[in-house]
């Protein structure tokens, strides 16, 4: 095996060269970063009470992109002040009117879709490819799906009338900065909510960004309010007294805490929390197919995806092709600058991210399990992490049970189908899972038998407006996306 | 029986005699894993009617108890969960029918406890009965309302179908011994969950005598397991229970329900807060819903779109 591997990398060498790009880089003169930006509250940007500043930068480079007010207590209150204020209005509009804000929304999305994925791309590193063609789309089209429910909500199944609950308490993270803010702004403003919405501190701008959108759309004051800060911002968000639905994206450790600061309350809670999800590969899996959705189920967004197929069950009797095809496309890949059109894989969100995906990874080799990473140059500035895998790998692992929310796969084998889903069920968490046969009874055995909120078959990540999405177990409650993400925000 | 008494009246003193029968007790007991186990503990406490009158003693459950139960419900979990839907309807109507018949018994039992009239306790035991009736006729209905395909803009084809949520803890309401008790228990198994209830804690009898009527109502063992004594005693360790998937605080006052709240959360217990419902009322799917999961699956289709297809 270890002559063959060397020779199979060795023509990898030989192949990628063969396949070397120009580089063809977004333009970032699209985007207009100012040096600074305040808070969002009431219509206005404003300092923060106390004065507090954080700097956001760009994980590729480690460029300080602009400095942005840090939203603390005070801040907050005076948000939720703003947004009970502006709710009367608000609610109280037909659903006509406010289906109409949310189209334009939309549509001004669509219109500065290319500015806002460069953004996108410079404070979160990921790559220009995703958030052109992923989340901006998907972002525009969550605001124009849930548009069109703000005058149905009689007909949603709620019964006659629902009505909405009040001042949404948002927490973001920031692996899909715009897309969560369009979780969970758009359907809580279909509903007749108002919102505060916490943007995670490495990715404040495109929030930022959608403050002056609202103002192009002419939403009325204090119905959106953007405040940037760390998580004791968070907290103080779902603490505050006046707010009555908390909504959160984020760790399953942030989602306990949060559960239980809002026992004994009336606040209605929805929590998206990490996930482990199996990608189980049959023995009569398309292997070209299979190979594709596991490097997407891992590797889109370098793996910081809670709905990430971080667990490749593969069936024994395939794992060795199986391993041969995948590493020959991870070698194929293409690591480097976020804004280069032809870049897989880009940076790390941030400094503190790194160090955990390296910290569980070398854990992982101290625990015995098997090593591997294509030939993948590192650049010298900026927080990266080359793909990597992981074989020999056994339930106890802690990479086989632990959220590593980066470009990390862990390998293990199975025989049967039923081993297969005691395996991928043997997780605290039930968010995604992949199945990969031609055997259309068994996709629906294996997948009636899952315990996850998100069965891909044939397929991995993705995602669509009207989808319902979310976990069992640990992995939190509640559904956003489709009809069933109105009801986190009525009174239902 | 040949010789027959020459005079067809009954005699004063055979009359006398049966007045004066003594009524055989019934050792109320525990129903978990379709048994009718005494509490582990060897405990009981005396349960009064509304008088302040002895009616009998009730098991005084354990955290034992209430681990074993928890035992039993995920044992039954698969099997109910993988029933079809139609069974399951098929068995919640069976019980409405075995109810039926021993209508007369909880009557009594309803009335002794909660100090109603004859014909208020027949009013709620009526009301029960038909209950069973409303969620028997859910259960292969549910997934068509709440579930549903997706109209996704992509060459995909997806699903979203509601799942039970796994075993869940009911603390059965306070008030409402009977009705109250149903209106919380039959939602939750009608669509697969299993349970282990709470009986209330002063009104135990009507839900015990429940177990009785369940085991021979096809309902599988270990589906429905019930527990009586102090409801703080027995809550605490199920709420904090990690093979517990959700919790229903119907019966737990505001202080013992943010406790319950505070240790659901450690493993994202889904919890349904107290709230004032008039168990009379036509009760909705809420309490349907709450326990279900939406899982969404999705496969590719060939190429939609004027581009042709590539099937």
């Amino acid at each position: 095996m270890t002559t063959e591997n060397t020779k199979t990398t060795a023509n990898i060498e030989k192949r990628s060269s063969a396949f070397a790009y120009a580089p063809a880089p977004e333009s970032r003169s699209v985007v207009d970063i100012a040096p600074s930006y305040g808070l969002f509250i009431d219509g206005e940007f404003v300092e923060a009470a106390d004065g507090k500043v954080f700097k956001t930068v760009s994980p590729s480079t480690e460029e300080v992109l602009s400095e942005i007010a840090q939203a603390g207590e005070a801040d907050v209150d005076r948000a939720v002040k703003a947004a009970r204020r502006a709710f009367g209005k608000w609610s109280a509009l037909p659903g006509s009117e406010r289906a109409k804000y949310l189209f334009r929304i939309a549509r001004v999305i669509q219109e500065r879709s290319r500015e806002l994925a460069v953004l996108e791309t410079l404070d979160n590193g990921k790559p220009i490819k995703e958030t052109r063609d992923a989340d901006l789309p998907l972002v525009a089209a969550h605001f124009f799906y849930y548009a069109g429910w703000a005058d149905k909500l009689d007909h949603a199944g709620f019964g006659a009338n629902p009505q909405p609950l009040g001042v949404a308490g948002q927490v973001i993270p920031w692996n899909f900065p715009l897309l969560m803010l369009a979780w969970k702004i758009a359907p809580a403003l279909a509903t007749g909510n108002t919102v505060v919405l916490k943007p995670a501190e490495t990715t404040p701008l495109s929030a930022l960004f959608f403050a002056d959108i609202c103002r192009q759309a002419g939403l009325p004051k204090g119905v959106v309010n953007i405040l940037p800060g760390y998580g004791d911002t968070g907290a103080a968000l779902v603490e505050h007294p006046d707010v009555n639905k908390v909504a959160f994206t984020g760790s399953t450790a942030v989602g306990k805490a949060i559960a239980r600061q809002v026992a004994g309350t009336s606040k209605k809670v929805t929590l998206e929390l990490g996930g482990k999800g199996a990608n189980i590969v049959f023995d009569d899996a398309p292997i070209d197919q299979a190979v594709e959705g596991i490097v997407s189920g891992i590797f889109f967004n370098q793996g910081q995806v809670c709905c990430a197929g971080s667990r490749l069950l593969v069936q024994e009797s395939i794992q060795d092709e199986l391993l041969d095809s995948l590493k020959r496309r991870l070698s194929t890949l293409r690591l480097g600058d976020p804004l280069d059109k032809n870049t897989d894989i880009g940076a790390i969100n941030s400094a503190e991210q790194l160090s955990r995906i390296t910290t569980l990874v070398e854990q992982g080799e101290a625990e015995g399990a098997e090593r591997w990473s294509p030939a993948c140059e590192l650049p010298s500035s900026g927080y990266w992490f080359a793909p990597t895998l992981f074989t020999n790998v056994t339930q106890a692992h802690t990479i086989a049970r632990d959220e590593i929310f980066g470009p990390v796969l862990s390998v293990l084998s199975f025989r049967t189908p039923d081993e297969a889903v005691a395996k991928a069920n043997n997780s605290q968490y039930g968010l995604s899972a992949g199945i990969w046969t031609e055997k259309g009874s068994r996709i629906l055995a294996v997948a009636n038998k899952l315990r996850a909120g998100v069965i891909w078959s044939n397929t991995f990540n993705k995602f669509d407006p009207t989808s319902p999405f979310g976990g069992y177990k640990e992995s939190g409650f509640g559904r956003e996306g489709g009809r069933h993400g109105l009801e986190a925000y009525l009174d239902v | 029986m040949s010789e027959k008494p020459k005079n067809t009246e009954k005699p004063k003193s055979a009359e006398k005699a049966e007045q004066q029968r003594l009524s055989v007790f019934k050792t109320y007991k525990l129903y978990v894993g379709g048994k009718f186990p005494r509490s582990e503990s060897g405990r009981v406490y005396e349960v009064t009617d509304s008088k302040g009158e002895w009616l009998a003693n009730a098991p005084l459950s354990s955290r034992k108890d209430a681990r074993d139960a928890v035992v039993a419900a995920r044992k039954a979990f698969g099997g109910w969960s993988g029933a079809t839907a139609y069974n399951r309807g098929q068995v919640l109507y069976r019980v409405a029918e075995m109810l039926e018949g021993r209508r007369d018994q909880f009557v009594r039992e309803v009335a002794d406890s909660e100090g109603l009239s004859k014909s208020k306790a027949a009013g709620v035991v009526d009301a029960a009965i038909d209950r069973w009736v409303w969620y028997a006729g859910w259960t292969d209905k549910i997934a068509q309302v709440v579930g549903g395909g997706n109209p996704v803009a992509g060459p995909y084809f997806n699903l979203s179908t509601p799942e039970p949520t796994g075993v869940v803890t009911v603390l059965a309401p306070q008030e409402s011994s009977f009705l109250g008790l149903v209106s919380v228990i039959a939602p939750v198994i009608a669509t697969g969950n299993t349970v282990i209830v709470v009986a209330s804690e002063r009104s135990p009898l009507p839900a015990l005598s429940l177990g009785e009527v369940l085991a021979t109502s096809d309902v599988p063992g270990g589906v429905v397991n019930i527990l009586s004594g102090k409801t703080a005693e027995i809550a605490t360790p199920l709420a904090a229970h990690q093979d517990v998937n959700a919790i229903d605080l119907a019966g737990a006052d505001d202080v013992l329900a943010k406790e319950l709240e505070v240790a659901a959360a450690d493993n994202l217990k889904r919890v349904v807060r107290p709230q004032a419902v008039d168990y009379f009322a036509a009760p909705g799917i809420e309490r349907l819903t709450a326990f279900l999961e939406t899982k969404t699956v999705w496969h590719p289709t060939g190429a939609l779109g004027a581009s042709g297809s590539s099937y």
